[in-house]
């Protein structure tokens, strides 16, 4: 069992290693001046559009899943989501490190006056529980409903990441309404699927005339 | 002249600035100042300008490369990215010559003025100014233009004229930005007199030695350094003297976050950016910025007893 574990299917370190590549893209192209005359704030803007993407593909795991039936996928959801934790770190590093190099005066008043900021560091910080239960020890000792019930944090991460996106954009909201459309997909097939259970389950749930007994 | 006491301006600094070595590659690409003009007509590739005067080092660091300005450019009428207007503006935005310029409103002699009447050697300076983007990064550039006042006399305004409007040219085909419900175009832009006719105030024609390239608002646009970069509207097609605040793009957009004067100042945040600070394109630290962008020498009594909290 525990052999088993550690060997590493294939599909999972193909896309450990495909998930790396725009961090690659990003280094090279930073060393050879592809990113333009303001390298600093195209790597930040980059890192962000980047989290933000990895979070989506790790929200779009279970519908796809479901749709297709491909359940392999079930496997890549943690470290895809790892990789949107990985990425929005790396967005705050260069923000505070890159663009205000450690002005905490600058960084403390930018985060309580300026909303998209605001928002963005609410959503990295409903993130970090997330990701610090992410091991298989961790949600073993919330207990399988506590843990679910705590990662679905994410529902609301996705909303204010494109909700920061937006708002950081003085005109043509074109991107972060694509992104936003993206997450709100993928929310409402999961509102839809636990409506549609909540209805399914119905008829089996009979109710007495005078309410439901009590226990 | 009371601008050259601004304590930037070094003797030293304005000979030097003639060696610069990207001028010198473009001289030599350049076809010569007559042919300047067939240049900008025919492949919208800039061609060198002659004969301007020196007059004016109005900041003490090294010009941003050409190469940054010509390709980090905000000029949403070729798209909103920073690389679009370098991308898109030389292909879509030609012919641009011939090119008139058509001025009217409280004036005693509306009409046109055409882009080869303001090229000219004999009222063209070269004058290098910091140019700082309300988006918190800032460039230094050796404009080449005519000082906006000298144009405007000869329109002769009346004392009905407190502002002046400038509108932007309208053509979604050379333009293919207008054709996106981004902005409300075509874009415009005001000045009220005083700051409209003040010495520093540019109509600028060309930088490092040569034409504006299209990225950049050819053939001409406005320069006014001590204001946020979004005032100096690109490709003019009509000055409109008026008696009343124009309207003005951005500040329509939203009138919280951009406002009619948006003068240059570190203590006025932004809705997305703090003003305290910007980078310099090319430095990695960023630096404090100046009230009134540095300029205030010579613009500070433009706004005396004025709240600029109010009026930002």
């Amino acid at each position: 069992m525990a052999a088993k574990r550690l060997a590493v299917p294939p599909l999972k370190a193909a896309v450990f290693l495909l998930c790396l590549v725009p961090l690659f893209w990003l280094v090279w192209q930073g060393f050879y001046g592809g990113l333009g005359a303001n390298p600093i704030q195209a790597l930040e803007r980059r890192l962000g559009v980047w989290a933000l993407r990895f979070l989506l593909i790790a929200l779009a795991v279970t519908p796809v899943r479901q749709m297709t039936g491909w359940s392999a996928l079930a496997r890549l959801r943690r470290m895809l989501g790892l990789f949107a934790f990985f990425y929005v770190t790396l967005h705050l590093l260069s923000y505070v490190g890159l663009d205000e190099f450690f002005d905490w005066h600058a960084i403390g008043r930018d985060i309580l006056k300026r909303t998209f900021i605001t928002v963005g560091m609410a959503a990295f910080a409903l993130l970090i529980p997330l990701a610090v239960t992410s091991t298989d020890r961790m949600a073993r000792r919330l207990g399988g409903r506590r843990w679910r019930l705590l990662h679905r944090a994410v529902y609301g991460v996705a909303p204010l990441a494109v909700v920061h996106y937006w708002m950081m954009i003085k005109a043509d909201h074109v991107e972060p309404f694509l992104y936003g459309l993206i997450a709100l997909l993928l929310l409402s097939w999961r509102v839809n699927k636990s409506l549609t259970a909540r209805r399914g389950r119905g008829p089996k749930i009979s109710i007495p005339a005078g309410g439901p007994a009590r226990p | 002249m009371l601008l050259r006491q601004a304590s930037d301006i070094r003797p030293s600094e304005i000979t030097d600035r003639s060696l610069y070595l990207d001028r010198r590659r473009f001289l030599s690409v350049g076809i010569g100042a007559a042919a300047g003009l067939v240049g900008l007509a025919g492949t919208a590739r800039a061609a060198a300008l002659t004969g301007y005067r020196k007059t004016m080092v109005l900041a003490k660091d090294a010009p941003t490369p050409f190469k940054d300005i010509t390709t980090y450019n905000n000029f949403y009428e070729f798209g909103t990215g920073k690389s679009d207007p370098s991308r898109y503006a030389p292909k879509y935005f030609k012919p641009i010559l011939p090119w008139t310029v058509t001025v009217e409103g409280e004036c005693a002699k509306p009409g046109t003025i055409g882009y080869e009447d303001i090229a000219k050697p004999a009222l063209m300076e070269e004058r290098i100014y910091r140019h700082r983007c309300v988006e918190a990064w800032s460039m230094v550039i050796p404009w080449i233009g005519v000082p906006l006042a000298t144009i405007l006399k000869r329109f002769e305004p009346t004392a009905k004229a407190k502002f002046v409007q400038f509108v932007t040219l309208m053509d979604p085909k050379r333009m293919p930005g207008e054709m996106m419900p981004i902005l409300d175009w075509p874009y415009r832009e005001g000045l009220r007199m005083d700051e409209a006719m003040h010495p520093l105030t540019l109509l600028a024609v060309g930088l490092y030695g040569q034409t504006l390239l299209p990225q950049n608002g050819a053939p001409l646009r406005l320069v006014v350094p001590w204001k946020y970069g979004f005032k100096s509207i690109k490709s003019i097609v009509k000055i409109r003297f008026v008696e009343t605040q124009p309207k003005t793009t951005w500040t329509t957009e939203d009138p919280q976050e951009y406002g009619f004067y948006s003068n240059v100042n570190p203590h006025v945040s932004n809705t997305r950016w703090s003003q305290e600070t910007e980078r310099r394109i090319g430095d990695f630290f960023r630096r404090k910025t100046l009230m009134f962008n540095g300029y205030g020498d010579q613009v500070a009594h433009l706004y005396a007893g004025m709240d600029l909290r109010k009026y930002f």
